[in-house]
This record gives structure tokens, C-alpha cells and sequence, in this order.
């Protein structure tokens, strides 16, 4: 939570683009981060979040080759 | 916190293998060109090669060139539209192989373009062969007991060639953590700004993983780079006119 604006950094996930690289996991400062169960249509094993841990600090998305995650800022 | 959304270039998902720095590159090359508001004018020349695979997926203006090509034809672009950005995308196979004269020749002429050269030390596309970068012992489709100095020279350091000519901008960066990839954006943004302010040639090579042709898994890769590929191909900024470098 930002304490100038009042808003907070919320983290959109798009599994659909996951390639399974796991570059994400390691980067993750809380542990977010996990492989689900399920396949997606590309055949990967998609990344899932912990959105109670996620704090949005957007290291997923920086490392992220396949642009599944997005970090928007909200009321 | 600040705002991460996917840069308005990136119109489609891409097409790279899993873990393939490919991706990454492209999307801080867009976040430059959409930070800077040159998304509309630029216009990229690339020639073959996985970089290929982003015609479809990274929404500028394209021209693609015989291999090894795209440093000549984007000098022909950039002398007959001089207002646009205007860049080559290309890996080492294609830019210091089979394009090495181009390559060399449009910094020579200190002609005022910027090139993105994605070095993974190997022919991707075509199956994983032994490139010029590949690293000795390196072993390759083509170099199946290891890559031999003795017989097929050493790894080749385009910075080295570069550094000493009169061009603008020149830098070595990785992506294989949120530090270095950073510091690649701020690269490839010098280098833009570089070409847009008149100041000649400007280069940044970046050395990225291909866990496919590597046969490594994704995060291997990443730590090859940073425990050995780093030490064939030093990281920094080598030549900044105008700047500090590390040379």
C-alpha cells in the first residue's frame, strides 16, 4: 500500500503465456510463486500466485520471458 | 510502486523456446521504444535467425535482409529516413558470422544506427551448430567432442573489435537477473539516445541463455552465464562518448 496515493500494486496473472521456464520462482522475494497441476493450451505446466503473499513488486514480470505477469496499480 | 504493463510492441505472445532470453530482450527493447515514444516511428531490419520469430509479435516497422544483412540495409534505411530510429535485431550467428563484414563495415562508418546483438554462442535456429562466440570445449551438433581452439580459433569478442573505432555507444550487458536486466534497458536506452541525438553507432550486445541447444534446464543456463560465459565476454559499458566507461 502506498502511503502518498492510497493506492496499491496488484499483480495480473496470464497462465495462458506460461512456458514453464521458472525463472520466476527463484526471483520471487515472498515465495509466491508455485507450478500448478493443470497443463495449459500451450502444454506447459503454467506458474500459479499466492495473491495473499504477492506484494507487487514486479520482479516476476521483469524476469518473465513470456509476459505473464502485469503489475496495475488500483484504489 | 510503479505501473509494469506489457509495452504496447508486444502485440502478440511470442514465439521462443521456454527460458529463451529472446523474450526478455524484447520486452525491454519495447519498454525503451514506448518509454522514449518511438514505438510509431522506428523501424527494425533483421536478417535470420530466431530473431526472426518476432516480425509477427513485436509491432514496428520490419525489414528483413539476406543473412547476415541487416546492418546494411538498415544503414540504406537510415540515410534515406534519417528522422526515424532506426535498428538492427540479430543473433551471433548471424551478426558475427555470417554478417561480420556488415556488422564491422556500418561501425566503421560510425553510421548512426543501433544494434541489438543477442549473443547465446550458438546457431539456434538451425539445430544448435558451433558459432564463432561458441566458448572453447563448448560441445555443439557441430563440435560434438567440444569446440577446438586449435583448429577452429578463438571465441569471438565483438567488443574487442568495436571499442577502439569512432563510434558512439558501446555496451555488454546479460539477462540473468532483475540487476542485469536493468542495466540492459538502460544500455539499450543510452544506445537510443545515442542515435537520436546524431552521435554515430551505437552497439549493445547482450548474452542470453538457449536452454533448448544448451541442453540445459532454465535456470542452468542462467548460472553458465554468470559463472562462465562472463568470464569470455566481460560485462559494462565500453565506449560512452560524451560519458565514463569502463575503458
Amino acid at each position: 500500500m502506498s502511503k502518498k496515493d492510497n493506492t496499491k500494486s496488484v499483480l495480473t496473472l496470464h497462465p495462458e503465456r506460461c512456458k514453464g521456464c521458472r525463472y520466476c520462482i527463484p526471483t520471487c522475494p515472498k515465495d509466491a510463486i508455485s507450478i500448478s497441476d493443470r497443463i495449459n493450451q500451450k502444454g506447459y505446466k503454467p506458474v500459479a500466485v499466492d495473491m495473499e503473499t504477492c506484494i507487487g513488486c514486479g520482479s516476476c514480470y521483469t524476469i518473465c520471458p513470456d509476459y505473464v505477469f502485469e503489475i496495475k496499480e488500483v484504489q | 510502486m510503479v505501473e509494469r504493463l506489457i509495452p504496447t510492441a508486444l502485440v502478440e505472445d511470442n514465439k521462443f523456446c521456454p527460458g529463451c532470453g529472446h523474450g526478455i530482450i524484447n520486452r525491454i527493447l519495447a519498454e525503451v521504444l514506448d518509454e522514449m515514444k518511438l514505438t510509431d516511428k522506428a523501424i527494425g531490419s533483421m536478417a535470420v535467425g530466431c530473431a526472426c520469430l518476432m516480425v509477427d509479435t513485436f509491432g514496428v516497422d520490419w525489414i528483413q535482409s539476406p543473412h547476415g544483412r541487416a546492418a546494411a540495409l538498415a544503414t540504406g534505411i537510415k540515410r534515406c529516413r534519417p528522422e526515424n530510429p532506426v535498428f538492427t535485431y540479430q543473433g551471433d550467428g548471424d551478426s558475427m558470422s555470417i554478417g561480420f563484414s556488415e556488422t564491422m563495415y556500418a561501425a566503421l562508418r560510425n553510421e548512426n544506427i543501433t544494434a541489438i546483438l543477442v549473443n547465446n554462442g550458438i546457431f539456434g535456429m538451425t539445430g544448435g551448430q558451433m558459432a564463432p562466440t561458441s566458448l572453447p570445449g563448448q560441445k555443439t551438433v557441430t563440435s560434438p567432442m567440444g569446440r577446438n581452439t586449435d583448429l577452429t580459433g578463438q571465441p569471438l569478442n565483438i567488443i574487442n573489435q568495436m571499442k577502439d573505432l569512432n563510434i558512439g555507444y558501446l555496451a555488454r550487458g546479460s539477462v540473468t537477473s532483475i540487476k542485469n536486466i536493468n542495466r540492459v534497458k538502460k544500455y539499450i536506452r543510452n544506445a537510443f539516445e545515442t542515435q537520436m541525438s546524431g552521435g554515430g553507432y551505437s552497439m549493445v550486445e547482450i548474452l542470453s541463455p538457449c536452454p533448448t541447444n544448451w541442453k540445459m534446464m532454465p535456470d542452468k543456463s542462467l548460472e553458465h552465464i554468470d559463472n562462465t560465459v562472463t568470464t569470455y565476454y566481460p560485462l559494462g559499458e565500453f565506449v560512452k562518448k560524451g560519458g565514463d566507461s569502463n575503458e
